[in-house]
């Protein structure tokens, strides 16, 4: 192709980089990193790609203003042909790049990566991870319907707490004094400009280190680093053991790629795009706001922590975690990089994981939610009811009524708020579980100023019932004692309580 | 070859150059420094009082949700500047109006008015009907607009989303927390 050799040479005698790219492309990597643990930076990088483009596509119909954002969500979905798709596409597509970056930030860490010389990139892709994270948060704030709004009220409450310069804080985040049109627009300037534009300096920034200082060599138990004679055992190792970076390894990066790629389309044809949930209405309350994925862990971490400890760890915690990252590459610069002789990086990852799945998993069941509708919607299951008289029945109809269901189960339905009451009998006697009600504690209110004596005596009545068929319930033998001797002085007088079952 | 110490005439202008540029970056960022940090510098000119109804729109020893414009509004605020709030008559003109923002993270808090309970739907914090702390994670009670009747209208005093570190302010006075 003669003609197209002519167009390229009249470009490349204007730009003169043909050199330097195949210098690039073709840059020795060690034979060992032709891996496909050496996948996922590359992923990472098309799936910004792909946010790029689909990010773009949405930006000419999405308008950025309080009052119309939702609905041009709406009509994306619904009238903007194949917008669903674009939608899904971007949503699915910052799932996958948030888990991509995690993923391979845990590669790096247990093969060593960020030591000697390559502190440097480790540090940038912190600050890549952190900008990743700022993205899906600013996005999900520009779905702005009721989970955005109400999180943007979470963000503000947490960013309150900073001493002294809380409130201005809030201010500046939102714009002004309230949740409006404001708050949309400086998000929609974050996602949009600020925080991609970094993105890209940085994640050149990253690319071109990876290319001055060389791919991370597969890690071998007991080479270690030194940063006196690292670079040219490296260097070294590449002259008797390199290959060029293409074609030899590029083809798992391209393969991984297209796969992850597919996946994403794959999930955004099958799941559809995300929301937008109901209209960001203040005034609508009947809502349960629950933020997206990736910070489901940091909804129950909020609801688990004592109150006491809540605010020192919010504002305390994310600066140590970030700290410890960024110091991490100073901390161990040097030394061990396999992974078979780092338990303690193994074992951090391990609980970090596990750590993360368990809130998320937990987040996801939300058990220290009050269940808003159970007292309405769930009915008491029928054998609990089965041959109980008048005034357990009446107990049970307090029980509904007062909402005890929106936190404590009764066979399968209720909130978990507080503890099932399918066994309470067994577990507290009648003094305990009039004392429990009237005065609450651990965690619950105090009735006694919403129920009258006759609703109280009733309710316990029914609680005294809760207890499984072969079990007594349980008893305070030093009561029957007293109140056999006051029955013993005085027969005429009866005890005032209910008889037992 | 001149003295090393001696400026030459290029470095004299470059070192002008370099100075000029500063002086006009620093004379910039003056007005856009002012500009991006406004919504704070503002002070708190935007609170202002906003009738919520008639008294008697709000029977006696009942909590009812109202709601109302925010005082402060932008041309593309749309629905988001209309705000709920829970206000409970508790005899005569005797009021307690409450955010329905949760005094933990900012979630709507929706009153049981069977218990006499406000409960939250994130994290579980409850509220008595007085807005004290009954259980969950809050650290204090409800957050309350101040209020005043004003020829048989009840007026609340609002224009700012009411938070954990903000709203002490807001208030003027910290609800008692129980417990």
């Amino acid at each position: 192709m003669p003609v197209l050799k002519q167009i390229g040479e009249w470009f490349e005698q204007r730009l003169g980089v043909a050199a330097g790219i195949r210098e690039s492309v073709e840059h020795p990597v060690p034979r060992s990193t032709a891996s496909w643990w050496y996948v996922f930076g590359s992923a990472a990088l098309v799936v910004f790609c792909l946010q790029l483009v689909t990010g773009i596509l949405l930006a000419l119909v999405y308008v950025p203003s309080a009052s119309e954002a939702w609905s041009s969500l709406q009509a994306l979905n619904h009238d903007v042909t194949l917008g669903w798709f674009i939608r899904a596409l971007h949503g699915w597509g910052s799932n996958f790049m948030v888990a991509i970056v995690l993923i391979h930030m845990v590669q790096v860490y247990l093969f060593g990566a960020y030591k000697f010389p390559r502190e440097l990139t480790w540090i940038v892709g912190i600050f890549l991870l952190l900008m990743t994270l700022g993205m899906a948060f600013s996005g999900q704030v520009l779905r702005f319907d009721q989970d955005a709004y109400w999180g943007l009220g979470i963000g503000a409450s947490i960013a309150s707490r900073v001493p002294i310069a809380g409130p201005a804080i809030v201010k500046l985040m939102l714009g002004g004094p309230i949740i409006a049109g404001a708050t949309l627009t400086r998000f929609f300037a974050l996602h949009v400009f600020v925080i991609p534009g970094l993105l890209i300096g940085f994640v050149c920034l990253h690319l071109l280190m990876v290319l001055k200082l060389g791919i991370n060599e597969w890690p071998m138990p007991g080479r270690l680093v030194k940063r006196a004679t690292y670079t040219a055992e490296y260097h070294e190792l590449i002259r008797k053991d390199g290959m060029p970076f293409f074609p030899y390894a590029v083809w798992k990066d391209l393969f991984f790629a297209a796969a992850v790629l597919l996946a994403v389309a794959a999930c955004a044809v099958y799941f559809g795009p995300f929301g937008p949930t109901g209209r960001p209405d203040p005034t609508i309350i009947q809502t349960v706001p629950r933020p997206d994925y990736f910070f489901l862990w940091l909804y129950a971490v909020l609801s688990l922590l004592p109150p006491s400890l809540e605010t020192p760890a919010l504002l305390i915690g994310p600066v140590v975690v970030i700290v410890v990252l960024l110091l991490l590459p100073f901390l161990s610069g040097e030394g061990e990089k396999s992974w078979r002789r780092r338990p303690i990086a193994v074992l951090t990852v391990l609980l970090v994981a596990v750590a993360l799945g368990t809130f998320t998993r937990l987040a996801d069941v939300a058990p220290w939610s009050p269940q808003m509708n159970a007292w309405s919607g769930a009915a008491i299951p029928q054998r609990f009811l089965h041959g109980t008289s008048a005034l357990q029945r009446q107990g049970a109809l307090v029980f509904q009524a007062k909402q005890c269901r929106n936190c404590h189960a009764l066979g399968e339905s209720g909130g978990q708020r507080g503890p099932s009451l399918d066994r309470v009998a067994v577990r507290l006697t009648q003094d305990q579980l009039i004392r429990q009600v009237i005065q609450g504690g651990g965690n619950m209110p105090a009735y006694g100023k919403n129920l009258s004596p006759a609703e109280t005596t009733a309710l316990v009545a029914f609680l005294e019932t809760l207890h499984p068929p072969g079990q007594r319930p349980a008893r305070d033998a030093a009561r029957d004692l007293v109140l056999n001797e006051s029955q013993d002085q005085k027969p005429s007088e009866q005890p005032a309580q209910t008889p037992q079952r | 070859m001149s003295d090393e110490n001696l400026l030459s005439r290029r470095g004299l202008f470059m070192k002008i150059g370099f100075l000029f540029n500063g002086l006009v970056a620093a004379a910039l960022a003056v007005p856009i420094v002012r500009f991006v940090v406004s919504s704070v510098t503002r002070g708190r000119a935007y609170l202002s009082w906003v009738p919520l109804g008639r008294v008697n729109d709000f029977p006696e020893g009942e909590t009812r949700l109202a709601t109302f414009r925010n005082p402060y509004v932008m041309p593309a605020d749309g629905k988001t500047v209309d705000t709920a709030c829970w206000v409970r008559r508790i005899e005569g003109e005797q009021f307690q109006v409450f955010a329905v923002n949760c005094a933990h993270l900012g979630c709507p808090v929706r009153w049981f008015p069977q218990s006499g309970l406000f409960m939250c739907p994130c994290h579980g914090g409850v509220y008595y009907r007085d807005g004290s702390r009954a259980s969950g994670p809050p650290e204090r009670g409800l957050f309350e607009y101040p209020y005043k009747v004003d020829n048989g209208l009840v007026t609340i005093q609002a224009g700012e989303l009411p938070t954990p570190g903000a709203s002490l302010a807001l208030v003027g006075k910290k609800p008692p927390c129980q417990s």
